[in-house]
């Protein structure tokens, strides 16, 4: 902390609320916390775009918390039948879009809410990639935020159940499903996490439970662990180079401005901009195309009958497809296995980000020619698994190129963009350095 | 360190202890919780055999009951499709159904106790997605031209014969479960149990 008032923390001026303050501070760190992580907190002055995706997956989570609280009141977890026929966690789902006044909004905004979490936490994850932010000192919260990612991806998973839709029950049958195929426990293991021998209502009822208790408490203790080691360190800027080098006679980085009001206020504008976008989805195409909804959770869950086309979520299907890469036994162990070891490796691996890249220099603009073109093949062969996880096996580009090889050697490449970094990233060319940032 | 001298190694010793059964009540109190996600024994309890009556079932027909949560097909194959078996068992994974996937009355060639009727849970061993039927021979369902007949898992692409046997190279690993099954006459089945065969 920059701030050398720790001893005297706030004197009162006097005033009725300087003296309210003062009483605070002699108790309670308030000054003290608002000046380390908000007025006092240095941040570097060339901030860009990208560094609008922090805050905005912040405002989303804010999002999501807010609204889930009102359907819950609504909601009911429960998987038998009611009077009609209908499974009463469906019929309420149902009764919040129609009977409950503006639960329509409430659940949509929930609902396109998930999909914007995604998006924003996308660009913030592809933001570290492209100017190093993992890189030593900030290994730490690169770590936390795959943990983050990991449990976001729990509580999307989690939270899809709940409608108990077609895909929805579906979608928990197959990933439960892959625990199935761990040797040995796997079966158990399956049966414990689904408290019966199919999905049913002992699973609806623990999926609620951990999507509205403790998903979100884990989340939010990550998010401050995320953020707290962010602070200790400071912020990465697209320069990629340390502010903290060259500071002012009062101990600030020169090319530092306070957090607050600078990037508050900057980041009040990414808000405006987001919650225009977001409204325009959430009033006008909240199933986004189905793909932010798809059509088959319209249909109540059925345990006889799988839709003809079942895919995740599309913020799932990058990593669907490492899952349907793998289809040849391996060490006398079942394909679907490695199908799961495939899937899960394909997040793990983030986190060894910080150790595999050895570029002497963080930022992508002093990074050479094979850093820029593989980051781009991996954008581009990202998207394109993204694409075929939503489509059936089957598919075929232009009705002629198989999309199941192209998604095998797309599956390898992105593995080998990992594991080859090491060795790449070393040969690669690099640009000096500046001194300073860079506006 | 000054301190380290002045280590009460009896002290120590306590501290030491009262941690390590601390932490074994901790470990033990998670034992209730973790054990609460278990079936319960009301989940236990259910899974009763079905009775179905296949007297009007006609050849190439299929019907799907419900029997503990689960699909169970069954299946009465025409002759055609009887005939497609034997030409498929070099393109199967496992054509003489030597994984334990069936009980030993229907480890033969087409898997049944009576030879077209095929009982089997519609849950692809892949990741239990229900498969398709894609009866028909050739490319009309959007199957490849030499397809002769059998189901498709919509999930992940795994394809089994009219015996439930699934095809190599294919994500799932085993051929189709055949439940333990008898018949309690000519046209009365009994999906779930199985006194005489077992």
């Amino acid at each position: 902390m920059a701030s050398n008032t720790n001893f005297e923390k706030y004197k009162s001026d006097g005033s009725l609320q300087g003296n309210l303050l003062e009483w605070f501070d002699a108790r309670f760190p308030a000054t003290s916390m608002w000046r380390g992580h908000l007025s006092e907190y240095y941040a570097p002055k060339n901030f860009n775009f990208w560094y609008f995706f922090g805050s905005l997956a912040m405002m989303v989570l804010v999002i999501q918390i807010l609204t889930g609280i009102f359907l819950v009141m609504h909601y009911k977890p429960d998987a038998s039948l009611n009077a009609n026929g209908i499974p009463v966690a469906f019929a309420s789902v149902e009764y919040i879009m129609r009977d409950v006044p503006w639960g329509w909004l409430i659940r949509y905004m929930h609902s396109t809410g998930a999909s914007a979490f995604f998006i924003v936490v996308y660009l913030h994850m592809f933001r570290g990639m492209l100017y190093g932010s993992y890189r030593q000192p900030r290994e730490l919260i690169w770590v936390f935020g795959t943990l983050l990612f990991l449990c976001l991806m729990a509580e999307a998973f989690m939270g899809y159940l709940l409608p108990w839709g077609q895909m929805s029950f579906w979608g928990a049958q197959v990933i439960v499903n892959l625990f199935s195929a761990i040797p040995l426990i796997g079966e158990p293991l399956s049966i414990w996490i689904r408290g019966d021998f199919v999905v049913g209502d002992a699973t609806l009822n623990r999926f609620f439970s951990f999507h509205v208790i403790a998903v979100p408490l884990v989340l939010l203790g990550l998010v401050a662990a995320h953020i707290l080691a962010l602070h200790e360190v400071g912020s990465n800027n697209p320069d990629g180079v340390e502010i903290k080098k060259r500071k002012d006679v009062h101990g600030n980085p020169l090319d530092g401005i306070p957090f607050h009001p600078y990037y508050t206020v900057k980041d009040i504008v990414g808000v405006v901009v987001f919650l225009m976008v977001f409204s325009i989805i959430v009033f006008f195409a909240p199933e986004g195309g189905g793909y932010f909804l798809e059509y088959n959770n319209f249909l109540p869950a059925d345990p006889l009958k799988t839709p003809p086309h079942i895919a995740p979520v599309w913020y799932f299907t990058p990593y669907y497809s490492l899952l349907r890469a793998m289809v040849w036994p391996l060490f006398g162990i079942d394909a679907k296995f490695w199908g799961v070891v495939a899937m899960g490796a394909g997040v793990v691996i983030l986190a060894f980000l910080p150790w595999l890249d050895r570029s002497p220099v963080k930022s992508i603009r002093y990074r050479g020619p094979i850093f820029k073109t593989l980051l781009t093949l991996f954008v581009i062969s990202f998207a394109i698994l993204g694409f075929l996880g939503t489509k059936p096996p089957s598919y075929a580009f232009f009705g002629v190129i198989p999309g199941a090889p192209v998604a095998q050697v797309l599956s390898a490449f992105y593995f080998l963009y990992f594991l080859t970094m090491p060795w790449w990233s070393r040969i690669d060319k690099y640009k000096p350095e500046p001194d300073r940032v860079t506006m | 360190m000054s301190n380290e001298s002045k280590v009460d190694c009896g002290r120590r010793r306590l501290v030491v202890a009262t941690a390590a059964v601390g932490g074994v009540g901790a470990l033990a109190a998670l034992v209730p919780f973790l054990s609460s996600m278990l079936p319960s024994e009301r989940a236990k309890a259910a899974g009763a055999p079905v009775e179905v009556d296949i007297g009007s079932l006609e050849p190439g027909q299929m019907i799907t009951v419900e029997w503990r949560g689960k699909p169970v097909w069954i299946f009465n194959r025409n002759p055609s499709m009887l005939e497609t078996l034997p030409k498929l068992n070099d393109s199967v994974a496992d054509p003489k159904s030597e994984k334990n996937m069936q009980p030993a009355y229907c480890k033969n060639e087409t898997r049944s106790i009576k030879p077209e009727i095929l009982v089997a849970v519609g849950i692809c061993t892949h990741l239990g997605c229900s498969p398709s039927t894609k009866f028909k021979k050739g490319a009309d369902e959007g199957m490849d031209s030499n397809w002769l007949g059998g189901f498709l898992c919509p999930c992940h692409g795994s394809t089994f014969d009219f015996a439930g046997r699934v095809f190599k190279s294919k994500p799932a690993p085993d051929n189709l479960e055949v439940p333990p099954h008898m018949y309690l006459s000519d046209k009365r089945i009994l999906i779930g149990e199985d006194k005489k065969g077992a």
